[in-house]
């Protein structure tokens, strides 16, 4: 052979050596560790925690949904409810977990280096993720806010007598962890590849990763700049976004939407990086018209600054602008649906394995693809217009980010579960929850499309009786889903202790992070690999592995 | 390339500088260190652009609102301080650029020198906008209950809104000299104890690429703020 490739190369440990977990032991050790997989793990847990908080919110909606009457819940507490469910979720769940918790923990395993170019950065954007955190819970213990996600104006700065500057001030301090994050990743992705790691020898993870960091660094400091004139606002009593002393509320919309259509990329970018990822393993296959994919990662995140007005078609923007950015809202579906069919070129005619993490990705296709192409009937200015504020628009973004972002991140969590314990978790209870969180969420959320159709309006706690009936499956759905969701915390705890050792490679995947032991040493790899392979170099490997068959 | 091992693994090395006091254990050598520091700030900077642009947004969608108004809180300001200060931000970018240049030919007390000259100059810049920001508190130009500027009473909400952004993005800014300032005692500190020198200076770079970008804030606000007196006139 003259040509090295990965099938040549093992870093694996012997059996009983250190690795990043039983390095050292002590609270902390966790606490001020400047290890990039450690501090996954630390990330791991606070939003594991965080969006157990967040779907507290969502069942007992949905509980109060069951009935028509406003029974449970005041209309002030359901106000509360779902601003709660969505800040938590959307900030505290959605924005950090594919990228704090598996792009802290492979990017440096992918990339062949020993850890992310800035260690102490990377804990400290933990630290301000938990400062946000618990200013979150205090503020939700002590009365909340009502204001919805969004904070429009002029509500939130004159009329809300709820915990405004105090969320704000938390969304603020959120997005500088996220920020620190991005930028860590970018020069990580720049300056710390393996030699002969080159662009188009990473993993369209990585990709991925790349195009989301960008999106994190230019889009968040709008958020961040905007939400301190909120905040000023609030605490002097001026006009910045108030009409009656001279300023504009749709200003705020606009430089509130120009981060947070983005954020919607920054969800669901590094889900498309896991499909790859799971897709290329599962099928043994390079992933067909890779240059395409990664390419169409960075187009997604480009695209994605400018269509944020589409969010605005009915808040009084003139029919131009709202012509204009319907027109570039549809650019958008260009790159995604590249993506669609690569990776459904990539299973055509391949022998799927349908193990658990494949079988999320199976989830993700398709649900990604009705969020998206309900995506484009919103980006229809008309039929906007007819169906904004209602329960299609909640329908729509949940198949987005509930279909596409968490099916995936359910999906790249079992995918490297052994990567990063060493331990399997239990297939068959793994696949039982995968099933179920499928039907679940499709039960919960494809009636509130045609209940939107229809005409029920969103953010209400109260509802006209004729659309019980949809309502009463979309509660039922939540608690097959709640049950889904369940299942993985138990299953996973337990693999812990009694899960098979997974050993280095279990999927038998290519890619550097399976080349070094489970769970890895501190240092990831004890030499730095030098790269002269593709990513996705399965033909390879089974040409290899054919050839020791035929000796 | 015959000296890649054939396990793929790297040929090892033993080079001069591997084993430098400053070198991080994750970094392969001081070159990737600087090229990886250097190219955060330059992102860091990225979204500080993005940060003061979306104020700056707002304030031009204003100022085309309120052309007028804008004009009058500009003429509230006080140029010839104003003018002192940018003099001041220029100078101290000077030596902060002395400073690096210092540090690259390992002159350690040319590099003290220099980053203490740079901290006179912007705690100089500190005290002028102080006398402003008093005098401007005194004379009811702080935004909120305190605001009693009333010489044209139609304009005065809007008025207030310029002063809004006035003290909102020079008090940005001032923040951002604070922090300077601190990093600058810091990086004296170091480059003391000798810590830099022809292999190692990439923290005063690094420093001095945060100092110029607050500088060329500066300029933009400077005119946005103080010189666009006139236009009401027409």
């Amino acid at each position: 052979m003259s040509s090295v490739t990965l099938q040549d190369v093992r870093f694996v440990e012997p059996e009983g050596t250190r690795n990043y977990i039983t390095h050292d032991y002590g609270a902390l050790s966790w606490l001020l560790t400047k290890d990039h997989k450690r501090i996954a793990i630390l990330y791991l847990f606070s939003i594991t925690a965080l969006f157990m908080l967040g779907g507290f919110f969502a069942v007992v909606m949905r509980i109060e949904l069951l009935t028509p009457e406003g029974d449970l819940l005041t209309s002030d507490t359901y106000n509360k409810f779902f601003t709660l469910h969505g800040i938590v979720m959307i900030f505290f769940f959605l924005i950090p977990s594919i990228p704090a918790v598996l792009g802290n923990f492979l990017l440096p395993l992918m990339l062949g280096a020993k850890d992310l170019a800035f260690p102490k950065i990377n804990l400290l954007s933990w630290y301000l993720y938990m400062i946000a955190a618990v200013l979150g819970l205090y503020i939700i213990i002590t009365g909340g806010v009502d204001t919805g996600w969004t904070f429009y104006t002029p509500f939130s700065t004159q009329y809300s007598n709820t915990h405004v500057f105090g969320v704000t001030f938390a969304a603020f301090i959120v997005g500088f962890s996220s920020i620190l994050t991005g930028l860590n990743f970018l020069v990580t992705i720049h300056r710390m590849r393996a030699p002969g790691l080159t662009w188009f020898r990473l993993p369209l993870f990585v990709w991925a990763m790349y195009a989301t960091s960008i999106v994190q660094l230019l889009a968040t400091p709008v958020l961040a700049i905007t939400l301190v004139m909120l905040m000023f606002e609030r605490v002097v009593h001026v006009g910045i976004f108030d009409p009656a002393l001279g300023g504009d509320p749709l200003l705020f919309q606009h430089m509130f939407w120009f981060y947070s259509h983005p954020a919607v990329y920054i969800m669901i970018l590094p889900a498309m990086g896991v499909a790859s990822e799971v897709v290329a393993a599962f099928t043994r296959k390079k992933i067909f018209g890779y240059a395409f994919v990664a390419y169409s990662s960075l187009a997604i995140a480009f695209l994605g600054f400018l269509v944020w007005a589409h969010h605005m078609f009915v808040a009084g923007i003139s029919v131009y602008s709202a012509m204009i950015f319907s027109f570039l809202s549809y650019f958008v579906a260009v790159p995604s649906a590249i993506k669609v069919f690569n990776w459904t070129a990539t299973l055509y005619r391949a022998s799927v394995a349908l193990m658990t993490p494949m079988l999320y990705i199976l989830g993700f296709i398709g649900l990604f693809t009705i969020g998206g192409v309900t995506g484009l009937f919103l980006a229809a200015i008309g039929l906007d217009v007819h169906v904004t504020d209602t329960y299609f628009v909640v329908a729509h973004f949940h198949y987005i980010m509930v279909g596409g972002a968490v099916m995936a991140y359910m999906a790249g969590l079992h995918y490297w579960w052994p990567k990063i314990t060493g331990r399997m978790y239990p297939e068959w209870w793994a696949r039982l929850a995968a099933l179920l969180i499928f039907a679940g969420f499709n039960l919960t959320f494809f009636p509130q499309f045609i209940l939107g159709y229809l005409g029920m309006p969103r953010r209400y706690h109260a509802y006209a009786p004729e659309f019980q009936v949809l309502n009463v499956m979309s509660t039922a759905g939540a608690s097959v889903l709640a049950v889904g969701y369940a299942l993985p915390l138990v299953y996973l705890i337990w693999s812990l202790w009694y899960g098979r050792k997974a050993g280095p490679n279990p999927w038998g995947a290519v890619g550097l992070e399976w080349a070094t032991s489970s769970p890895p040493p501190m240092e990831n790899f004890h030499e730095t690999p030098v790269v002269t392979w593709d990513a996705y170099d399965y033909p390879a490997m089974m040409k290899a592995m054919g050839d020791t068959q035929n000796v | 390339m015959s000296d890649i091992p054939l396990d793929g693994t790297a040929p090892v090395t033993h080079e001069e500088h591997a084993h430098h006091p400053f070198l991080q254990h994750h970094f392969e050598d001081l070159g990737q260190q600087h090229e990886a520091s250097t190219l955060g700030m330059w992102m860091f900077l990225s979204t500080e652009i993005l940060f003061f642009g979306g104020v700056l947004c707002a304030y031009w969608v204003y100022r085309i609102l309120y052309p007028e108004a804008w004009a009058i809180g500009a003429e509230q300001q006080n140029k010839l301080y104003g003018g002192l200060n940018t003099i001041v931000l220029i100078i101290s970018s000077l030596t902060m650029a002395l400073a690096v240049r210092n540090a690259q030919l390992g002159k350690r007390k040319g590099t003290v020198a220099m980053l203490f000259a740079t901290l006179v100059f912007g705690s100089t810049f500190m005290a002028v906008k102080g006398i402003e920001y008093w005098q401007h508190y005194h004379e009811g130009l702080f935004p909120g209950v305190h605001f009693t500027w009333n010489e044209i009473p139609a304009l005065a909400p809007k008025v207030q809104l310029f002063m809004v952004f006035y003290w909102g993005m020079t008090g940005l800014h001032a923040l951002h000299m604070v922090i300077g300032a601190g990093l600058l005692i810091w990086m004296m500190t170091r480059a003391w104890r000798g810590h830099f020198g022809p292999e190692y200076y990439g923290p005063v770079e690094i420093m001095g690429l945060y100092w110029h970008f607050v500088d060329i804030v500066w300029i933009f606000l400077f005119p946005f703020l103080y010189l666009i007196h006139g236009v009401h006139h027409v």
